[in-house]
């Protein structure tokens, strides 16, 4: 180690300010705060207010699948009793919302915006303590591989979703309207997202130490690295999708909006 | 050609000092570090500031400008305003010698306590034979040159000094991920990763991929991977039941001790001894 | 601000067996070694530790393995070695060096080195300017990065293994950051330890050490225009001298050709040769690729003579000849110049160097990565899409102290050096990457001789002088207690403009008397700079107390250009042109008489004949006389 001798105590430049930065560094905070916001308050009340997610063949994937009883015909596999206050959506939305709550970009995403440890770089945070992801409840943060696993099985239903939307309102298939590319979209964005995250990258190969042994898994890995390099767009533009496309649902559901029919 | 700038930079020792305001000469196509050259060798002959190559190959002259963890060497006066006045402090982070120099003998510690390269012994002179697609990944890392910005700007210690001695901050978890990924490297470190280096206290919120001079990716290559790698150790359920099933022990290498006070290895010396042998997945 | 007196500070003793000053690549080897053979040892750096300019080096690290080309060993790097230096190299370092290169790079490995590889998974090497066969190895274009954190590792690698064992990582090896020597005490003849001071606290130390190993690099701050950091001051150079030490071939200063040249703040930041070794051509303002007009008669029939043959070489070696961009770096540099004085330079007076249409830009991207970066970053040209502006720079001196080739040692006794601060190596000229392989043969042989020393003299171990240090310690107050003086700043740009432009790339005997007496009249104002502040990192007063060194070497490699009247390598004497035979057989020594620069002219060992064998009778007929000639007919042995 580098050393000195018998240097005097020191400490640190004494700068009053919580900053100097002269940019606008509480932009990026500020807007990631309001669309984030705006998501989680779109996506809260659409869970909640369990009406207009089934649009004969569209369902909206905030409630796919459909578990409950009170699911709307044809919705669903009706398996779980009506528990008061728990509606289809809330039953399964636990998996896709820990994948995303758990996910590294997300987590810098909301310290940064709502917990400001830091709002920006170089600028100080108001905490007194600080001890990060080591203690409950954030220790479970160390999850995010398992909720993955969970997330490839959503994208599979909703996937098998956007496939049952090549169907008719009767349930005829051969048909296809502008909301069967709107699942078929969704269902895209979601497996980029999820084959983007960083679990994956590392269960891919980056838990190897010798990609040369392993040269498929390394192609994997390569793939998976490239698209993780886009995780955070990945992320916003799925989750702007997700709720665009309950929206759609939702709208054609309550008759604002005809799904236009293609063939 | 050459223009006035207007700087203020931070000058003091011991914690106590002041930002004073200079007006200094500056040609086209300078970076900050000749600015404050020419307010050493013109108006300030004891201004304090370290730095060696100038070419952001050393990582020496590491300061913060406007507020930001910049090399001194890589940050260009066209960056900023004519009439901007520019406000050059020394890293907060580490405490101050005098002037822009501080004292970043923290990291030098914290490198002392990461157990080292551990090849197998049996491989002779000259008879390694690593592929170009395993060496890549710490080679990146290796690109480090020390400059120590991203220690500085990591609000894990900057915000939190009592964090110190329980965090080595990015370039060395950093450090631990190339060992960890070197592909002839045979020790375990993941334990320690987090339980003595403190991996866990990292919140993945990239200051350090922002500042870094190299554009190492610190964030996305190393500690993620890394906090993926201690999961597996520390956190997969799967694993532990494997574990308890097959009664498998970690070979887990452990912290180099620091200066005892007492007699040589008093302290266990299997806790001590590093890389004996790794845990297999 | 608090100044504390500067006057009661107290000299701290430190006892060590071996003081290394200098923690490069060199010193570091010096050190482990020393350590490794049992001495505790100290590293005295001027920066922090792992801040050397070995970071600086790019291109790679020459060692004739073959992993690339099986036909490479350790003769073929002898020979380019020495024709590299014009024969002026001292044969049995350039011989050690070339047989012990591979050796150390695999240990550099076993530390965890990670070079780059080839598809066997072997360490990869390079092309470079002067070498036969791509021996260089590399990390991309920051070897030298690679190396000294490596060496930096190993250091603490063995000071974890201390802390097991002793229970004290310092117990035996430690490191002395931001401490710069700036007299070494004796005691009668022998070497008994050194005096400085810690720059961030400004107090004085003395170093108790029967052998100091001296490794502080080199003298670019003597010229303006250089590729070195503000630590290459001459330290060693200069402290070897005072201490009775003697150097050699001063005059040979390394012009390395291509170095960035706009914008002025940069100028001087080296473009590193592998550039040229990866496909780089050099054009002047008329698009001309004018190496092939540069082609010295004694490299004439090893390099091509038309594009077509220079580029086919890169794919096919073994039946084509390397293009001449790849000439040492001296006739490279001296073309450099050549263009631009004859006006078909580029904008800002330098040379095209252009990559952007050799090589695709991804793979400029792979090979070049700190390139790429530099100029981006530094001067907004996209290199791999517009040729780059260089010139040459000051970058390495070939002369240094004059020590035994096999164990370090210089004439004063416990004194050794290595590294760039050693001279003899590299002759008149060195070639790119024997740089850092010189660092690791002869700084492990170094740190090997200190320790034997070491052992030899057993109890008898010298005591520092009391006086020496007295008057060390007076001698850096100095500028302190002057209340009238110049600012070191001012003297020292002016000492730097008089060496580059007048005992520069080109030489004259008018313009280097003139700049003996321009540094004569320097040399007063240095003595009575004075320093403001106090002494905790003050850089006034570190410059004040550098300059003295700087002084001295500016004397010595002024004298010695002086001199050698012909022009060979890194000396370049426009009225004495061509290399003369006569001069190839002397070395120049320097040494300080009271405190004047003494000259002496000492004849060069004849090579062994089992070396000479090594090349074509035809080959030395350009460099030998007659009567140094094997008799013909007998030359392959």
């Amino acid at each position: 180690m580098t050393q000195v001798t018998d240097a005097p105590a020191r400490s640190r430049a004494q700068i009053a300010a919580k900053t100097l930065r002269k940019d606008q560094w509480w932009r990026q905070p500020a807007v990631n705060a309001t669309f984030l916001g705006i998501a989680v308050i779109y996506l809260t009340w659409a869970s909640l207010v369990n009406n207009h997610y089934y649009a004969a063949p569209l369902i909206s994937p905030l409630y796919s699948p459909c578990l409950a009883t009170t699911c709307t015909a044809h919705a669903g596999f009706s398996w779980i009793p009506w528990v008061a206050g728990l509606t289809p959506a809330i039953l399964i939305i636990w998996g896709p919302m820990g994948f995303r709550f758990t996910c590294y970009y997300y987590r810098k995403a909301y310290y940064r915006a709502f917990w400001q440890s830091p709002g920006a770089c170089a600028v100080r945070e108001p905490h007194a303590k600080y001890t990060g992801e080591t203690r409950f409840p954030l220790i479970l943060q160390n999850a995010h591989r398992y909720f993955f696993y969970v997330a490839i099985i959503f994208n599979l239903i909703l996937t098998a979703d956007a496939v049952f939307a090549f169907r008719n309102a009767g349930g005829g298939w051969g048909h296809m309207s502008l909301g069967t590319i709107v699942l078929i979209v969704n269902a895209g964005l979601l497996w980029l997202y999820s084959l983007s995250c960083h679990a994956c990258r590392h269960v891919t190969g980056g838990r190897l130490k010798h990609f040369s042994k392993h040269p498929l898994r390394y192609k994997a890995w390569t793939f998976v690295s490239r698209l993780n390099a886009q995780h955070m767009q990945l992320a916003w533009i799925s989750l702007g999708f997700v709720c665009f496309t309950d929206l759609y649902i939702r709208l054609v559901s309550a008759g604002v909006f005809h799904n236009p029919q293609f063939f | 050609m050459g223009n006035k700038v207007k700087l203020r930079v931070w000058r003091g020792d011991a914690g106590k000092g002041d930002l004073v305001d200079y007006e200094v000469e500056s040609n086209e196509g300078e970076v900050v570090l000749d600015v404050l050259h020419r307010l050493q060798a013109t108006q300030a002959g004891d201004l304090a500031v370290r730095w060696n190559c100038k070419a952001g190959k050393c990582g020496s002259c590491s300061m913060e400008i406007n507020g930001r963890p910049r090399l001194g060497c890589m940050t260009r006066m066209s960056l900023f305003e004519p009439d901007e006045t520019i406000t050059v402090t020394p890293m907060r982070t580490f405490p101050v010698i005098r002037d822009l120099v501080t004292d970043v003998s923290f990291n030098f510690e914290k490198a002392r306590q990461i157990p080292s390269f551990t090849p197998d012994p049996s491989i002779g002179l000259g008879e390694f034979r690593m592929q170009q697609v395993d060496v890549q990944r710490s080679q990146e890392f290796r690109k480090c040159i020390e400059c120590f910005l991203c220690q500085n700007v990591c609000h894990v210690i900057r915000d939190h000094e009592e964090n110190m001695p329980a965090y080595a901050g990015p370039r060395f978890l950093m450090r631990i991920a190339e060992l960890e990924m070197h592909p002839a490297d045979t020790a375990d470190r993941r334990e320690i990763a987090q339980d003595d280096f403190g991996l866990g206290m990292c919140n993945i919120t990239k200051c350090c991929t922002e500042v870094c001079p190299e554009n190492i990716h610190i964030t996305d290559n190393a500690l993620i991977p890394l906090k993926e790698r201690v999961v597996s150790r520390k956190y997969d359920p799967l694993v532990w039941l494997g574990d308890k099933i097959t009664r498998r022990v970690h070979q887990d290498t452990q912290k180099v001790p620091g200066k005892s006070s007492g007699h040589g290895a008093a302290r266990s010396d299997s806790r001590a001894k590093p890389g004996r042998g790794r845990h297999q997945r | 601000m608090t100044e504390p007196s500067v006057t009661d500070t107290e000299i701290e003793r430190l006892p060590f067996d071996v003081v290394v000053i200098g923690a490069g690549g060199s010193g570091l080897r010096a050190a482990i070694e020393a350590r490794q053979a049992g001495k505790r040892t100290a590293i005295i750096s001027k920066s922090l530790f792992g801040k050397a300019h070995t970071v600086m080096a790019e291109g790679g690290c020459a060692a004739a393995m073959g992993n690339v080309n099986p036909n490479d060993n350790w003769m073929v790097h002898f020979r380019d070695t020495m024709r590299g230096g014009k024969f002026l190299n001292n044969w049995r370092m350039a011989e050690l060096h070339a047989k012990e290169a591979p050796d150390r790079v695999y240990e550099l490995e076993a530390w965890g080195a990670v070079f780059d590889r080839t598809k066997e998974g072997k360490i990869s090497q390079r092309n470079f300017g002067g070498h036969e066969y791509p021996r260089l190895a590399h990390v991309g274009d920051r070897t030298g990065l690679e190396m000294i954190r490596t060496l930096q590792q190993k250091v603490v690698a063995m000071q974890q293994q201390d802390a097991i064992d002793l229970g004290d990582p310092e117990a035996m090896i430690k490191v002395y950051a931001e401490t710069t020597i700036t007299r070494l005490i004796k005691d009668g003849e022998r070497v008994a330890g050194a005096f400085g001071y810690v720059r961030q606290t400004g107090r004085f130390v003395v170093f108790d050490a029967p052998a100091v190993v001296l490794a502080t690099g080199g003298i670019g701050k003597t010229f303006k225009v250089t590729s070195n950091s503000w630590e290459y001051t001459g330290d060693g150079h200069a402290l070897a001298l005072l201490a009775g030490a003697k150097l050699l071939n001063m005059e040979f200063v390394q012009f390395h050709p291509t170095h960035m040249v706009w914008p002025l703040s940069v100028r001087g930041l080296l473009v590193t040769e592998s550039v040229r070794g990866d496909g780089g051509v050099l054009r002047n303002s008329q698009g001309e690729r004018f190496m092939f007009n540069y082609v010295p008669d004694v490299f004439r029939d090893k390099y091509a003579e038309t594009e077509e043959e220079a580029d086919r070489w890169y794919s096919d070696p073994d039946h084509n000849r390397r293009p001449p961009e790849l000439l040492p770096r001296d006739e490279v540099a001296r073309a450099n110049n050549a263009e631009v004085k004859a006006g078909r330079g580029s904008p800002h007076g330098g040379v095209f160097l252009d990559i952007a249409s050799r090589l695709p830009a991804e793979e400029i991207l792979r090979r070049l990565p700190s390139m790429y970066h530099q100029f981006k970053e530094l001067a907004d040209v996209d290199i791999t899409k517009e040729p780059m502006e260089v010139g040459p720079a000051q970058h390495y001196v070939m002369g240094g102290v004059e020590v035994d080739p096999d164990t370090g040692e210089s004439c004063v006794p416990g004194l050794f050096a290595a590294g760039e601060v050693s001279g003899g190596m590299h002759g008149s000229n060195r070639l790119g990457g024997n740089s850092l392989s010189d660092l690791l043969v002869f700084g492990r042989r170094a740190g090997l001789g200190a320790a034997e020393y070491v052992a030899r003299i057993g109890a008898k171990r010298p005591t520092p002088s009391e006086g020496e240090i007295a008057a060390a310690r007076a001698e850096a107050l100095a500028p302190f207690e002057r209340t009238v003086g110049e600012n070191p700043y001012t003297v020292h740009s002016q000492v730097q403009e008089t060496m580059f432009s007048l005992v520069g790339i080109i030489r004259t005997e008018a313009e280097i008397k003139q700049a003996l007496a321009e540094l004569a009249k320097l040399r007063e104002r240095a003595a009575v700079v004075r320093a403001e502040g106090g002494p905790a990192y003050n850089p006034g007063w570190h410059l004040a107390l550098d300059l003295r060194n700087i002084m001295l070497i500016a004397e010595c490699v002024a004298q010695a250009a002086l001199e050698r009247r012909e022009s060979r390598g890194g000396h370049t004497r426009e009225d004495c042109p061509g290399m003369n035979p006569q001069w190839r057989k002397v070395n120049l020594m320097l040494s300080l008489d009271g405190d004047k620069v003494a000259l002496t002219r000492q004849p060069m060992l004849p090579m062994r004949p089992d070396l000479l064998g090594l090349f074509e009778r035809s080959e030395l007929k350009k460099y030998y006389t007659e009567e140094e000639l094997p008799p013909a007919g007998e030359e392959k042995v």
